[in-house]
């Protein structure tokens, strides 16, 4: 592995093989450290690398990161228990997504994982309740804009984005998983009735939910962002928990092929390969483009997976409307 | 990225890449006698916002492994701040080895002084001025505090000297070397002090801290005893990765507030500080 490709392929092969690593110049460990970076996993890939005998200075920097990443845990698990206990008079258990819930089980998937903003699932008939709960515990909220509060509340799968006043954290409340103007509608009451507890008061979806969670989110929904992280959640969800079940549980909430799609594309990324079709090379071709300055390249890849995301997302007549309106909105 | 440039300032590797070459002369010039790390801590990109002000009313838009969201961009004669600024706010956003005090560093007989102020209360002239007197610079910008050791490691980057404090320290220190003078910067006038051989030379050797002081300018001199509890808060404010850090970042701040003497002093001239700081330091 000498300098020659730096792209996203360069850290998905160390991720794969941490041995990979060992045969990298000084130019290819920096790449692969700003790649990393761009990406949000480094946290992840310092994990991974830990106990290898690494050169001073990159051992240092992932020591950091690791730190880093811990500490980042131990944050975001306390805005877990925080959440909890806003809910708990409300008698509704904090029904956690993504990564604070790897974190709270201790899952694979979380090792070194960095975490934003806390995701939760709460079912939808109570969704008023659980604002005004979370209102009254200090949160507050980040958009003031009356368009995209209304937004939010007539066409998203959230609620508009709160922040805490005093920790300055985020808060996404989720009543399913994908918007409500997206063409494929996910069981969200089977989602809740399935979680499983990780601790008192804290849930989490069952594995076979939380993949199809990831695949709704980068293929149904995102424009494949920090795609690379997820598809790592994926890859270390199959490995820890297996794929048993998995292709009902994607059929029942319409998401089959998006599920495939991303099994093919976390083994072809971390796993032992699949057999791709040319689609999957396009997704892959975007996924990876990074250069070794972690900037992102290959724009019209990036800009077709853009607007497709805005295209799934909303029906052609409503998408002109929300475009116009958000271009109207622009302050130059 | 077309130019690139790389550097270790104390136990950071940088590396800044730029569409421009001038900015990264002006850096090699400057920074000619620091190492060249081995794998960088971190990426600085200066860069155009849009592919035409590369060469239209070209303005640098700075960026790296952390950025800024609404960072405005300089104009090109300003690349050099641009790049300091860059490296600054990787320090600022990314550094977790370190708990890093915005704050001057000069070093005597084996110990360090560390000066925390708001901008303009004089830390990066202070220090200028000290080490022309045979202080050891350690830094204007931030103080980096090991929390395993509680040491102070140097981080002696280019002094940042603004509008008055430019011919003060020109005067001070005339065979030392300076960069261009940056004109109507978003801080006003800015010209870069290189520091002297002694400091690049130390920079690897760090030294436990012997006092604190919050200087303030344009008063009738004066000095107070801050108490405990205000330096503890004086100096989370003054940190920017004290939050980020948790329990280390907590207990590397406890064990410098309570372990090292602190005083506010006020000043109306340079020359009057450096006297109640020797005088301050000698009473030690």
């Amino acid at each position: 592995m000498g300098g020659v490709v730096s792209d996203g392929w360069l850290l998905a092969r160390v991720l794969r093989t941490p041995g990979n690593a060992l045969g990298l110049d000084a130019a290819g460990w920096t790449a692969l450290i700003a790649i990393a970076r761009a990406e949000q996993i480094i946290g992840t890939l310092a994990s991974r690398l830990d106990g290898l005998k690494l050169p001073g200075d990159v051992a240092r920097i992932l020591d950091d990161a690791r730190a880093s990443a811990a500490q980042g845990q131990v944050a975001a698990l306390w805005e877990v228990e925080m959440a909890r206990r806003a809910l708990a008079p409300l008698g509704e258990a904090v029904v956690l997504l993504k990564g604070s819930a790897f974190a709270a089980a201790g899952l694979r998937a979380g090792e070194g994982r960095s975490i934003g903003d806390l995701d939760i699932l709460v079912p939808r008939a109570r969704i008023d309740a659980v604002e005004a709960a979370l209102l009254a515990a200090g949160w507050e909220w980040v958009k003031p804009n009356p368009y995209d509060d209304a937004y939010y509340r007539q066409w998203m799968h959230e609620l508009p984005p709160l922040i805490h006043r005093d920790r300055d954290r985020m808060i996404d409340v989720h009543h399913t998983i994908l918007p409500l103007t997206a063409r494929i509608t996910p069981d969200a009451v089977s989602l809740l009735a399935s979680s499983v507890a990780v601790g008192p008061g804290v849930r989490m979806l069952a594995p076979n939910d939380v993949i199809v969670h990831a695949a709704a989110h980068l293929f149904a929904d995102g424009d494949l962002a920090g795609g690379m992280r997820n598809l790592w959640d994926v890859h270390c969800l199959v490995d820890q928990f297996g794929t048993t079940g998995l292709d009902q549980r994607a059929a029942h909430h319409g998401l089959a092929k998006e599920v495939a799609r991303s099994l093919r594309l976390a083994a072809a990324l971390y796993g032992d390969g699949a057999k791709l079709t040319p689609g999957d090379h396009v997704y892959l071709r975007r996924l990876t483009a990074r250069d070794s300055w972690g900037r992102p390249t290959r724009q019209v890849t990036r800009l077709g997976f853009y607007v497709r995301s805005h295209w799934l997302r909303m029906p052609p007549s409503m998408l002109a409307k929300h475009l116009w309106t958000k271009w109207r909105a622009k302050p130059d | 990225m077309r130019h690139v440039f790389s550097v270790r300032i104390g136990p950071v590797g940088f590396r800044v890449g730029s569409t421009w070459r001038t900015p990264i002369e002006q850096l090699e010039a400057l920074y000619a006698n620091y190492p060249r790390p081995e794998v960088p801590d971190f990426s600085v990109r200066l860069f155009p916002a849009r592919p035409w002000r590369q060469f239209i009313r070209p303005s640098v838009t700075i960026g790296g492994d952390f950025m800024l969201p609404d960072a405005l961009p300089l104009p090109l004669a300003q690349g050099l701040l641009a790049a300091e600024m860059g490296m600054n706010l990787q320090m600022a956003l990314g550094q977790r080895r370190y708990l890093l005090l915005h704050a001057s560093v000069v070093e005597r007989d084996g110990k360090a002084l560390l000066m925390s102020g708001i901008s303009g209360a004089g830390k990066s002239t202070l220090s200028a001025l000290l080490s022309a007197r045979g202080w050891r610079f350690m830094g204007d910008e931030f103080a980096l505090i090991d929390p395993e050791t509680g040491l102070l490691h140097a981080f002696p980057r280019l002094v940042s000297l603004k509008n008055a404090a430019i011919d003060v320290v020109t005067n001070a220190l005339p065979d030392a070397r300076f960069g261009p003078l940056l004109a109507g910067t978003p801080k006003g006038d800015i010209r870069h002090l290189v520091p002297d051989a002694s400091a690049v030379a130390a920079m690897d050797t760090p030294v436990p801290p012997a006092l604190l002081l919050f200087p303030s300018y344009g008063f009738e001199a004066d000095e107070r005893l801050v108490p405990l509890s205000e330096v503890f808060v004086r100096l989370t404010q003054a940190s920017t990765n004290y939050v980020a850090l948790g329990e280390r970042g907590f207990d590397a701040l406890a064990r410098l507030v309570k372990t090292v003497p602190a005083r506010a002093i006020d000043y109306p001239d340079t020359d009057s500080a450096v006297k109640q700081i020797e005088k301050l330091w000698a009473a030690l």
